[in-house]
């Protein structure tokens, strides 16, 4: 898989289920039943990429709660890792969690689960040489498009890198305290089919309390909660799914479409989850609880725009120096002396 | 196509629901009617000809078109007024609808559920296998997997509900009927539809030049082949060749 122009290979050491390669999506092609996919967490993929110079959509790793351990082979990459708090090392010293790093030859990257957080991004300074699918990288492993033959990311895959240069501090701390959302709030925008519900089961529905589900994937996250009651039923003639619809099928429990969801479907979608929020909820982990809260279109707009603002502003990279590791961070690790040997 | 329909379907405006802040469902009706879906197939077209800054996709579906957009780009009451504009000047769907005749192997040993289904319809296999074929069958839209197909004009005697639960994965390229409706079905899945057939066609192939085959407005009919000559298209068809038979309208 790796092609001749490929200058670095990423060699895949160990890799949990669910980690697969993502840009920003294959669009263009649901009108014939064809998944965008992409990354769970839009945001913190755009971080990823921008911190090493990338375009926001680019290719980058997307790893799950599984975690990946990975090293660089034939020349040293530059990476950068952000998203929720994952718990990451070099060559078993400690790292902050949202990183920018030049990975050399022979160095293990490990990523594992954290403090919080589902889904983090591996990006490099570059591009893979891994072959498209209907324009995209994206992985949509139900069907088996993109990614690396159409599958996760498993040990022993390799990954040609074609690389570019990359501006950013190195090794560097990546300044987005943002990437922290609270979850405790999810923003809807109702409907499309919010009037095959009465009054009191769009209440029920916007109060909840909901708890994510230990049931869910790229495709679907699963809410437990108070059971919904339908009005006019719960077979509707199948219409399109747009990202983060809310479908509630006939046994009242409903069901948030995520990235990998299906392109239409036949049961009512009371409520549709804004993007920015949507991005939130792929981060909570089973366990979770929140409410809903219902929002215009001009407040969803607003909120999209202040995290489109955000990375307009461009992604804060500083030194990560010693100064930096004898603060708090290393004194919550506990474990200063491994990570001598940071200073730039 | 019958016009079986209500022909007010077709003169009705179409109502505007919001699947969140980017996505815009321009809906024609609820039900499964050629008119209406005849109206969602001249809106995409025109819109597709045209496309208004800021939307990105158009996805056209039994009875409703979803368009999805940039709300960074173009504002949702805009949107709005620019379809209600174009959906007003189009009024029926002339497009270049293709008819397509699909071989379709009817064995057992492929139609997994062929017993199962005539049971349930009270029908002989030879009868549900002949009305299946005697049918004009419209694809009203493309969906749930790539190249996945959804036909209307499924007879009366052949229309038979969902199953309770779903059964297990069926093979590629099934031919379906469930919910009144039939489908053919490019990639394995577990489904609540019967299994009454299989075409040896790829719906969707990525080395193709058209990667999807199928597309909705067309038209389709099965044409019954037995085992032997299912293997050997089957063959044909996955080095790239195209088995079934089009015809321009």
């Amino acid at each position: 898989m790796t092609a001749a122009s490929a200058e670095a290979t990423f060699r895949i050491l160990s890799a949990g289920p669910g980690v697969t390669l993502q840009d920003a999506g294959r669009h263009g092609y649901l009108r014939f039943g064809v998944t965008a996919a992409g990354p769970m967490d839009s945001l913190a993929h755009a971080v990823a990429n921008l911190a090493v110079g990338n375009q926001a959509g680019a290719t980058a790793l997307e790893v799950s709660v599984g975690g990946i351990e990975l090293t660089a082979e034939s020349a040293p990459l530059h990476v950068a890792v952000a998203g929720g708090e994952f718990a990451l090392s070099l060559d078993g010293r400690p790292l902050p969690p949202a990183v920018v790093l030049k990975l050399d030859e022979g160095s293990a990257l490990k990523i594992r689960a954290g403090a919080k957080g589902s889904w983090c991004y591996l990006a490099i300074a570059g591009y893979f040489t891994v072959p498209k699918v209907l324009g995209s990288h994206a992985t949509h492993t139900r069907t088996g498009f993109g990614g690396v033959n159409g599958r996760a990311i498993i040990a022993g895959d390799r990954l040609g890198i074609v690389r570019s240069g990359s501006s950013a501090p190195s090794p560097g701390i990546i300044v987005a305290p943002w990437l922290d959302r609270p979850v405790d709030t999810i923003r809807v925008v109702l409907g499309p089919q919010h009037d095959y519900f009465a009054d009191d089961q769009i209440a029920a529905f916007l109060a909840g309390p909901w708890t994510v589900s230990a049931k869910g994937d790229r495709m679907a996250c699963f809410l437990d909660g108070p059971r919904l009651t339908h009005a006019r039923g719960y077979n509707i003639v199948s219409d399109g799914i747009a990202m983060g619809a809310i479908q509630v099928p006939g046994d009242g429990r409903p069901i948030v479409l995520m990235a990998d969801r299906q392109s239409t479907g036949g049961y009512p979608k009371i409520a549709t989850i804004i993007s920015p929020d949507l991005n939130r909820l792929a981060q909570a982990r089973p366990g979770t609880i929140f409410r809903f809260a219902a929002v215009s279109i001009a407040q969803a707009v607003a909120a999209r725009r202040e995290e489109a603002a955000l990375l307009a502003r461009g992604i804060a990279v500083e030194p990560l120096l010693r100064t930096h590791l004898s603060s708090e961070f290393l004194l919550g690790l506990n474990l200063i002396d491994g990570v001598v040997g940071f200073d730039a | 196509m019958t016009l079986s329909s209500d022909p007010a379907a077709a003169l009705l405006e179409p109502r505007f629901l919001d699947a969140g802040e980017a996505a815009l469902v321009v809906q024609f009706g609820e039900t499964v009617d050629p008119l209406i879906n005849d109206r969602v197939l001249a809106l995409d077209a025109a819109l597709r000809a045209d496309p208004p800054a800021g939307t990105r996709e158009f996805v056209p579906t039994y009875r409703s078109l979803m368009i999805h957009y940039n709300p960074l780009q173009v504002d949702r009451d805009t949107l709005v007024a620019i379809v209600s504009r174009v959906a007003a000047t189009v009024t029926g769907w002339r497009g270049e609808g293709t008819t397509w005749t699909l071989p379709c192997c009817y064995d057992p040993a492929l139609a997994e559920d062929l017993d199962e289904a005539a049971q349930i319809l009270k029908l002989s296999r030879d009868e549900l296998v002949a009305l299946h074929v005697k049918a004009t069958y419209r694809v009203y839209m493309c969906g749930f997997t790539p190249g996945q197909t959804y036909l209307g004009g499924v007879p009366e005697p052949l229309k038979i509900s969902r199953r309770p639960t779903p059964r297990p994965p069926h093979p590629a390229g099934a031919v379906l009927i469930g919910g009144g409706l039939c489908t053919v079905a490019p990639f394995v899945m577990p489904t609540g539809w019967y299994v009454i057939g299989q075409t040896p066609e790829r719906l969707y192939a990525a080395e193709r030049n058209d990667a999807f085959l199928v597309q909705a407005g067309d038209l389709l009919r099965f044409e019954p082949i037995d085992l032997v000559t299912f293997r050997d298209l089957e063959q044909r068809a996955a080095r790239g060749e195209v088995v079934a038979r089009k015809r321009a309208a």
